[in-house]
């Protein structure tokens, strides 16, 4: 029995030195071939008393578990080394630069109408739709605005045809008009889109992004007017407070008229929305004027209600700090990459407008 | 409309400062745009300071002065004072500034061949004494720190201009403002004093208002003053009316125009002795013309309201008067005009004569029937006044009675607009501050609207009136209500955003161009849609409606190429015109992409942007959009800006006419024309309103999920086929072989040339066999490649290729 001890011994100094996979499996053939030491002596078990036969059986199997297991984990260490040798070979620059990749942007102005859309969505609004190309009536005369009034000249417009008949929209409020004139009431609507008037100028361009607001139902007042815009400049901005001034004003087609300032200062260079004692105009509001809910058709002793239109670019330029309304249509690669909205960026409630 | 507040303090007693006057002015609607002095001839001159003063090198008695005007430069001066020396302070005047002792004009000067840049003064040139030997010597421990200040102090008063809305013309006269604030409590109204004028004798030139359908004036009303001397006006009048911003001419012109912005009145005054006899009010017939005082000669259209004697026409009513009746400092006898004309015929005539008056402007806006004797009172108190003279009886020829507007008014009406109360008792007092004549019946007021007031015509108004004359700040804040009555988007307000940002996420920059665009860029992409000029565009080169999206999207994608950018992808989502009634128009998006794939990558083969680089964007941007897969149909159709062999569309049905999209390469001829320099172009465009909406919701869509665990098999083929012949046939062959077992067809090999016979290609496809119900065996394998191969043979000519 010592022999053996001795033997297992022996084997397991060769198998802790040893680093040769080939030689490791040598020894085990040597050990547990057919005609391996171990397996020799278990042959041998046959031959001896029961007595005998137990104590060594138990001390043969303890042995040869010993050795088994050295075995196998030398095997696993070496092919471990071995690997780990491969793949040190396989390295390489991983500061090489990725493929090429190609980022789309979003344009500031699709950008903030989804953005309005979204908080306007909030509160029960649906989105609507007018042609760029207008008739007259819809967008003068349906909004109490014949044609001997002066405030048709606070609108420069561009005509298609001679008779004045045929024009490219001057502000979005004809989609009242369509709105209203295609179905019944209450309505309560948002419709952005481009609008034109023929000035050009470093602060006017000849085409430009407004959003109309209209919400017309049997009781809705100046109190949900401002309450409606309070909301939307604070949500939109993104700030907690916000100043705000309603000022009267003049809009044929809204009576009692309104323009809203918000209060701003300047800090650093840039523009802080909601605080300060400076105000800056943003829209034109009012509670629908009875001629225009005659005129598509609605009762003004029965329905009533507010109608605002914003200026969409101006909106993005005071909250993206964008000091140039020009260049929103200039196509500049460079401009474009810089002040553009990654596609992922969905403006949305749960997400937050704006990351 | 621009006044002063001591003006505005000759109607309205008030203990309001003048901020809060501005404060009050913008919350009852007169907008402040801006509260500043008149700029003065004297702010040029600015306090300065000698930093070096050497010897001019061509004259021993001038000097060169390096002078610090408080900016970041030094001017050189050229200065032949004695006195000026390193570190005096003086006054210095820039070029263009009006020297006060002779009044000329400082230009920028070459002075012994150096040059100058304005001028260092002397007190006598500043007319401040009669010093003249060397320049101002400035105190030290005065105007050290002062260095680029103005040298004088504006003592101008501060001007008030408001922007008045065009329903507002009564607050275009100085008297309306004041009324306002009276009424929101900026103080009390002053009652204008009882003329005590004594008249004498009549007014002996006959006037006649023509009763004729298109006459333009209702009221004429006037007198005579006679043996006046004009002059120039007294210093109180000239500083009103250059308070305006206007000149002061006479003493005549600037007392009408005083009386013009103080009361809303616009008055005119002829030369009485240049009238031929009598004064006929009518209308004008064509082709008679005037000498105006703008110093045009105008050449009248019919039906023009026209002052005129027995000579012809003297001027044009309430817009401009003429040269011949004009006043002078000779002149010795006035007819004074105060008139009424409707705001319809002035309107018309300016616009068609284009032109634009302070009277004009007024008169087109409406002006106080009523005020006819009361402007003609004033005017003439004034000038015998200043000029003497003696003034006739007033003479008011009349073709029509004004007529009151009265309005019943529930005060419930305020409360429901506003959703805030008011009481009667304050309600009614406010109305009666504006000039309004109330009075009760039962709960519904009677209101007679002031003849000052043509904007008020019914209820609402009235609201607006107390609303904003109480503050709109006054008005609740509610809580928005958040009903919703239907979907915030539709279908097509979807598939836009889905779209937009599906496209974006391919790697395009969005941008937003014109609507209009160049005809000549236009033209090559208009196919065969009419031509859509606009009257009146903003300048030549936008001068129609853009007929594809793609004239501007080239044009700016060709400015990016010449800005040096290599590879761009561009892509505009928009209007597209296709006539010009309101609605002909399709929404579109087109884009454009130049330039090479991995451009300088340092392990991918860079290569030319090309056809199917387009292609799997369109297509991929549709799936991601909803787009059905196998809703689609690739044809080769396409318009004719496309290259005819490197394009295709898109089709949802074989027999629909309109594409939803196409996709391919620019016409080489475009590119040529345009000269646009790139290694490659290709577009792509989807029109959104052709594409079919879908007429479920994902959550009626999703079919049941069914899959094989059998074995699946592949297997290849290559067919010799025709070049022509298009893959996607003979993908749709293979298929159509079992719907059932043949799970997918890929192309994966295209090959023309060696071994190929001419006019062949040779196609290689892989294709996915399983079955849902067992594992096939070789036999069942075998029958279906011999079906694929028999059916393609069969139906395509191609052979397979062995």
């Amino acid at each position: 029995m010592s022999d053996i001890k001795k033997i297992k011994d022996n084997y397991i100094d060769k198998l802790n030195t040893e680093n040769n996979i080939e030689k490791v499996n040598n020894i085990k053939s040597e050990l547990f071939g057919k005609n391996g030491i171990i397996s020799n002596e278990f042959k041998k078990l046959g031959s001896i008393s029961v007595e005998e036969r137990k104590k060594l059986a138990s001390d043969l199997n303890n042995i040869k578990d010993e050795l088994q297991n050295k075995i196998s984990i030398k095997i696993q260490e070496i092919e471990t080394k071995e690997i780990n040798l491969k793949l040190e070979k396989e390295k390489i620059d991983v500061t090489l630069p990725e493929r090429n990749i190609e980022i789309g942007k979003i344009h500031p102005v699709s950008q903030v109408i989804d953005e309005i859309s979204s908080i306007f969505s909030e509160i029960g609004f649906s989105v609507e739709e007018g042609p760029d190309v207008e008739n007259e009536y819809n967008n003068f005369t349906a909004l109490n605005t014949p044609d001997n009034h002066p405030a048709r000249d606070m609108h420069d417009t561009f005509y298609l045809d001679n008779n004045k008949e045929l024009l490219l929209r001057t502000h979005t409020s004809p989609v009242q008009v369509r709105t209203m004139l295609k179905g019944k009431p209450p309505f309560k609507i948002i419709a952005p889109g481009r609008t034109y008037r023929s000035d050009s100028d470093q602060t006017h361009a000849p085409m430009f992004h407004q959003v109309e607001g209209l919400h017309i139902d049997k009781n809705i007042n100046m109190g949900h007017l401002k309450g409606c815009l309070n909301y939307f400049i604070k949500e939109f901005f993104e700030v907690n407070k916000i100043k705000m001034r309603f000022r009267p004003s003049h809009f044929p087609f809204t009576e009692p008229s309104a323009e809203v300032d918000i209060g701003y200062e300047i800090k650093n260079g840039k523009i802080v929305i909601g605080e300060g004692n400076k105000w800056l105009e943003i829209l034109g509001c009012g509670m629908v004027h009875p001629n225009v809910l005659k005129n598509v058709n609605v009762n003004p002793s029965k329905y009533q209600g507010y109608a605002f239109g914003i200026g969409i670019d101006r909106l993005g330029m005071l909250k993206y700090g964008i000091n140039d309304l020009r260049a929103f249509f200039e196509t500049d690669y460079r401009w474009l990459s810089h002040f553009g909205f990654d596609p992922l960026d969905v403006p949305s409630n749960y997400r937050g407008l704006s990351r | 409309m621009k006044f002063t507040v001591d003006w505005l303090k000759n109607h309205l007693d008030t203990k309001f400062n003048n901020n809060q006057i501005i404060d009050k002015l913008t919350n009852i609607g007169l907008e402040v745009e801006s509260f500043e002095s008149s700029t003065s001839e004297l702010d040029t001159f600015i306090v300065a300071k000698i930093i070096n003063a050497k010897t001019h090198p061509n004259a021993d008695r001038l000097k060169l002065c390096d002078v610090d005007i408080g900016s970041d430069k030094t001017i050189e001066v050229v200065c032949g004072a004695p006195n000026a020396k390193n570190g005096l302070l003086t006054v210095y005047a820039p070029p263009g500034s009006i020297i006060p002792k002779n009044q000329m004009k400082l230009s920028i000067s070459k002075i012994r061949g150096v040059t100058s840049y304005g001028m260092l003064c002397s007190e006598s040139e500043l007319l401040l004494s009669n010093e003249s030997d060397g320049i101002i010597e400035l105190k030290n421990n005065k105007y050290a720190n002062k260095i680029g200040e103005k040298y004088f102090k504006n003592t101008s008063e501060k001007v008030i201009d408001l922007s008045i809305t065009p329903n507002r013309p009564d607050c275009l006269g100085v008297r309306g403002i004041a009324r306002d604030l009276s009424a929101s409590g900026a103080g009390k109204l002053k009652i204008n004093k009882k003329s005590n004028l004594k008249y004498r004798g009549n007014q002996n030139i006959n006037v006649t208002i023509k009763k004729e359908k298109a006459q333009g004036c209702t009221i004429f009303g006037s007198c005579l003053i006679k043996g006046v001397t004009n002059k120039e006006s007294p210093k109180w009048l000239k500083d009103k009316i250059l308070s305006l911003g206007q000149k002061p001419i006479s003493a005549i012109v600037d007392i009408t125009n005083y009386v013009m912005f103080d009361l809303n009145r616009p008055l005119h005054a002829y030369d009485a002795d240049k009238i031929d006899n009598e004064i006929i009010v009518r209308s004008s017939s064509k082709g008679e013309s005037f000498e105006a005082l703008d110093n045009k000669k105008y050449i009248l259209e019919n039906d023009m309201c026209v002052i005129s004697d027995r000579s012809g026409v003297l001027g044009l009513g309430g817009i401009i008067g003429g040269t011949r009746s004009g006043t002078e400092y000779s002149t010795k006898n006035i007819l004074l005009e105060s008139a009424y004309f409707l705001p319809r015929s002035i309107r018309k005539t300016s616009k068609q004569l284009n032109i634009d008056t302070d009277a004009k402007f007024r008169f087109e806006r409406g002006i106080d029937p009523l005020s006819i004797e009361e402007g003609l009172i004033k005017a003439s108190e004034l000038i015998k006044q200043i000029c003497g003279g003696e003034i006739s009886n007033l003479d008011v020829k009349k073709i029509e009675n004004y007529k009151k507007t009265i309005i019943n008014f529930d005060p419930f009406l305020f409360e429901k607009t506003t959703g805030f109360n008011v009481e009667n008792k304050e309600l009614i007092k406010i109305l009666e501050k504006l000039g309004f004549n109330v009075s009760k019946n039962k709960k519904i007021l009677k209101l007679v609207v002031p003849s000052w007031r043509p904007d008020i015509t019914q209820p609402i108004d009235i609201v607006e009136e107390i609303v904003r004359i109480k503050g709109y700040e006054n008005i609740n804040t509610s809580e928005p209500i958040k009903t919703r009555l239907k979907p915030t988007l539709n279908y097509y307000q979807k598939l836009f955003h889905f779209l937009q940002r599906s496209v974006a996420s391919k790697g395009y920059l969005e941008t937003v161009t014109w609507s209009f665009t160049d005809s000549k860029i236009n033209q090559l992409f208009k196919e065969n849609d009419e031509e859509i000029p606009i009257v009146n565009p903003i300048s030549s080169d936008l001068n129609v409606l853009r007929n594809s999206i793609f004239p501007n999207l080239i044009f700016y994608l060709k400015k990016n190429l010449d800005r040096g950018f290599k590879d761009i992808s561009l892509f505009e989502i928009g209007p597209s015109f296709k006539g010009k009634n309101p609605g002909d128009q399709l929404t579109v998006i087109g884009a454009v992409r130049a330039g090479k794939v991995s451009r300088l990558s340092w392990n991918d083969k860079e290569r030319i942007v090309d056809t199917f680089d387009v292609k799997k964007d369109v297509i991929q941007s549709l799936y991601e959009a909803g787009i059905n897969k196998d809703d689609i149909i690739i044809d080769d159709r396409t318009p004719s800006y496309y290259h005819p062999g490197k394009s295709g569309g898109v089709f949802q049905n074989k027999k629909e006419k309109n594409a939803i999209a196409y996709f391919g390469e620019i016409h080489p001829s475009i590119i040529k024309k345009l000269d646009i320099k790139t290694e490659g172009l290709v577009i792509f465009e989807i029109c959104l309103d052709y594409i079919k909406e879908s007429n479920q919701k994902i959550k009626d869509s999703k079919s049941e999920y069914k899959f094989s665990d059998y074995q699946k098999s592949e297997r290849d083929f290559a067919f010799i086929i025709n070049k022509n012949f298009k893959s996607q046939e003979l993908v749709n062959i293979i298929k159509s072989v079992d719907n059932k077992l043949i799970k997918s067809v890929r192309v994966f090999d295209v090959f023309e040339g060696e071994n190929i016979p001419e006019g062949k290609k040779s196609i290689a496809v892989n294709v996915t066999i399983q079955s849902e119900e067992k594992t096939l065996n070789e036999n069942d394998l075998d029958n279906i490649n011999k079906l694929i191969i028999s059916s393609v043979e069969s139906k395509s000519g191609a052979k397979i290729r062995s």
